[in-house]
């Protein structure tokens, strides 16, 4: 029997995804394999400057993290501005929270009782 | 010895705990220890799952044979200690007892540079106790006393580098929140104490009624109990504890954490099944809490440089889906149509969520730790190109990634699945916000991989090499553990996580333990 | 004298602990005094649990040296309450205590102990 995820909107079943996935694998090793193997190891190819520049250092060209969604950072500034303003890591702000949440959650509860 | 087994689980770690410390001199032997008993309350916490499965309920009760009996006076309440065992406390108690010991088999190495590993692994087993305390007990007071056991053990774990000063500001923070809460959920046991002159859940929960005095009970161990969990916006001590905390508590951490949201339910579903009937918001609140939770805490962890700042508040938005899943059960509970069409489902995911996510964060963490143990840093902008250094490391990074990203076929994506399918028949919109943060968290994971694993390798990590053994291994079985999950999801849910749920929904079997009126 | 205000009155001075110790961890800039707030708020916990085991004419359920009409268990009120607050007295002794001991390690590595500068963890 095949292991089936019943969700009651239909289900999923891992074990075929599985077998799915290992065909297409094949299927696309089947034609890179039938690629032209133009790549050379030991040769010129894998300097990063063919013209003969002076490589720069790792740490020079490494993509650091904060460069990473640079424009998704961006383009969201004022909604993080407002995040950063709520995350000030003072212990006193992290009760009043609670005190405010508790209220809210109380004056809901009772209000309706 | 099978009928003591409730009692057994609290004092095996509890023994292990106060022999700890007597290895004072050969510190690697008191590692060896805390494995070992934490092994042994593995096989306990299955035994016990086995014989819920068999028999049903399990009421221990300490001091007397049966729950039954009553004081000489005639005084007709039940009045003794006593530990109520269902579906969801053995499996809340499997997934204690599971990330304990890998917890202390990654700490074996992990630490092992580090001085006072005796009152480490005594605090270690501590935790153990506290969390398998709360979600065995049935009696209210019991579980303040577990919970600021476990408070407390956490705390003094997370301020366990006290070198560095950040460790012992986490580690206030974190008792100063936790002390708060426990005092809070004290306060609302008092006024059901007063009220009922009880303390036992099922008792309580008979009685419990529409007052005013009930609500504010229910309010105030509501948001107790919604802080401990790290809900958003009272989440801000779960990235601080979880960042300082050495890599092997973490999981014991996040297994605590869930302990109060095993409380919140806990208390919403059975304590006050009651109310609950005619107060269909408080799932509305839990759910709207859980997007709130889920889409903050995901928005936060994409702008973290921290590694393990960024996972925790992955570990806060994940928190979102368990409490989106079973809020959407809760509202439709008296509804019996609508939960045996997507409610029971919708509960079935939050709680499968909750061991899913226990093991997947686990694993993420402790790939932190492992970069952190390598590097000596925290900060992804550092690092870089450790891929072909660690290639164990990076794989167990990867299916941790696509599993808390919601990737098929790891197990991530089976309670995903689960929650998704269901809360949208309640209101499309938790559905779409559901999956908003799955994207955005497989973005952020992403940016972690591509930081920390890919690029050129760095001149500084040249002789970087693997992390030592017991750490691979303890990574490697939750490795295991997420894809085994994710290939036979139905045999999780059938023996472990719909005893769980029909646990929550069904309470009138949870009361009906004694003779007792 | 009015019996209703005076049975009420520990609940009243409950309440106002409780403002007290939750105006002081929210308000005040001083580790020390958050400390002391939680403390207050522990005052007000410990006292409500007493207030709610008091009965009038009962005696305390302790054998020894009692009085001949207290021999009756009757006449004793339930010790649950009392016990209930020995066991957070001692709960709260160990909070406490581990909490300054995080004050003073905080004071060694910060050299304040201003809530406002203690927080490297932000964000």
């Amino acid at each position: 029997m095949i292991s089936k995820l019943v969700t009651g909107s239909g289900y999923w079943s891992p074990l075929l995804w599985l077998a799915f996935l290992i065909l297409f694998t094949l299927i696309g090793y089947v034609i890179y394999s039938r690629g032209n193997p133009s790549y050379k190891k030991e040769s010129e190819q894998v300097k990063p400057y063919l013209s003969g520049n002076a490589e720069p250092s790792k740490e020079k060209i490494q993509v650091r993290a904060s460069d990473i969604y640079w424009g998704f950072i961006e383009a969201l500034k004022e909604y993080y501005k407002v995040l950063q303003a709520i995350h000030t890591g003072d212990v006193r702000d992290y009760i009043l929270w609670y005190l405010g949440v508790g209220t809210v959650i109380l004056f809901l509860l009772v209000g309706g009782a | 010895m099978i009928e003591h087994l409730p009692a057994l689980i609290i004092a095996i770690p509890l023994f292990g705990a106060f022999i700890a410390p007597l290895f004072k001199k050969k510190q690697s032997i008191a590692a060896v220890w805390a494995i070992l008993i934490t092994a042994i309350t593995v096989i306990l916490s299955l035994m016990l799952m086995y014989q819920v499965r068999l028999h049903g309920i399990i009421v221990y009760v300490f001091g007397a044979d049966k729950p039954t009996i009553v004081l000489p006076s005639g005084y007709k309440v039940p009045i003794r200690i006593m530990f109520e065992i269902d579906g969801i406390g053995a499996f809340m108690a499997i997934s204690a007892t599971l990330m304990s010991f890998v917890g202390a088999l990654y700490s074996y190495s992990h630490v092992k540079a580090e001085s006072g590993l005796e009152k480490y692994y005594a605090l270690l087993l501590l935790l153990e106790v506290g969390i398998l305390g709360m979600v065995l007990t049935g009696d209210l007071f019991n579980l303040f006393v577990f919970l600021e056991i476990a408070g407390i053990a956490g705390s003094a774990l997370v301020g366990f580098r006290n070198y560095r000063g950040e460790a012992s500001e986490a580690g206030i923070k974190y008792l100063i929140v936790s002390a708060v809460a426990s005092l809070m959920v004290l306060f609302a046991i008092g006024i059901l104490y007063g009220e009922y002159g009880n303390l036992n859940l099922a008792y309580i929960s008979r009685q419990v009624s529409l007052s005013t005095l009930d609500m504010i009970a229910f309010g105030l161990l509501f948001a107790s109990f919604a802080m401990k969990c790290g809900s958003v916006p009272m989440h801000y001590w779960v990235p601080d504890a979880y960042t300082e905390v050495p890599a092997g508590i973490n999981p014991v951490l996040l297994v605590s954490t869930y302990a109060s949201l095993y409380a919140l339910f806990r208390v919403s579903f059975t304590l006050f099944a009651n109310v609950s009937i005619s107060l269909e918001r408080v799932g509305w609140i839990m759910s709207v809490l859980g997007v709130l939770t889920m889409f903050i805490g995901v928005t936060m962890a994409l702008v973290q440089k921290d590694v393990k700042r960024l996972m925790s508040y992955h570990a806060i938005s994940q928190t979102g889906y368990m409490l989106l899943g079973v809020g959407v059960g809760l509202t439709v509970l008296h509804n019996s149509d609508a939960l045996a069409e997507f409610g029971r489902t919708a509960m079935a995911g939050g709680i499968f969520h909750i061991i899913n996510h226990i093991i997947y964060k686990s694993l993420l963490l402790m790939t932190a730790g492992a970069l952190f143990y390598v590097t000596g840093t925290r900060n992804l902008n550092e690092m870089g190109g450790l891929a072909r250094k660690m290639p164990i490391t990076t794989l167990c990074f990867i299916v941790g990634a696509a599993a808390i990203s919601g990737l098929p076929p790891f197990n991530g994506f089976a309670s995903k699945f689960l929650i998704y399918e269901s809360s949208y028949r309640l209101n499309p919109l938790l559905a779409v916000f559901a999956m908003v943060t799955s994207i955005l968290t497989l973005a952020s994971f992403v940016k972690v991989f591509a930081s920390a694993f890919l690029g050129p390798p760095l001149e500084k990590f040249e002789n970087v090499r693997e992390v030592p053994r017991p750490m691979i291994v303890a990574m490697v079985i939750l490795a295991l553990l997420c894809i085994l999950f994710g290939l036979f999801p139905d045999v999780v849910l059938n023996k472990i996580v719909y005893p769980a749920v029909d646990a929550l929904i069904n309470v009138a079997q949870y009361q009906s333990w004694g003779g007792l009126a | 004298m009015n019996g209703s205000i005076w049975v009420n009155f520990p609940f009243i001075v409950v309440a106002l602990l409780l403002a007290i110790g939750f105006y002081t961890i929210g308000f005040k800039r001083n580790l020390i005094k958050v400390v002391i707030g939680i403390e207050i708020l522990e005052g007000a916990v410990n006292l409500f649990l007493v207030a709610l085991g008091y009965v009038k004419g009962g005696y305390a359920p302790i054998y020894t040296l009692a009085p001949p009409e207290a021999a009756n268990p009757q006449n004793m009120v339930l010790p649950t309450p009392q016990a209930l607050t020995l066991t957070s007295i001692v709960i709260g002794v160990a909070v406490s205590a581990l909490m300054l001991a995080f004050a003073v390690n905080i004071y060694k590595h910060y050299g304040t102990l201003d809530v406002t500068k203690i927080r490297r963890l932000r964000g």
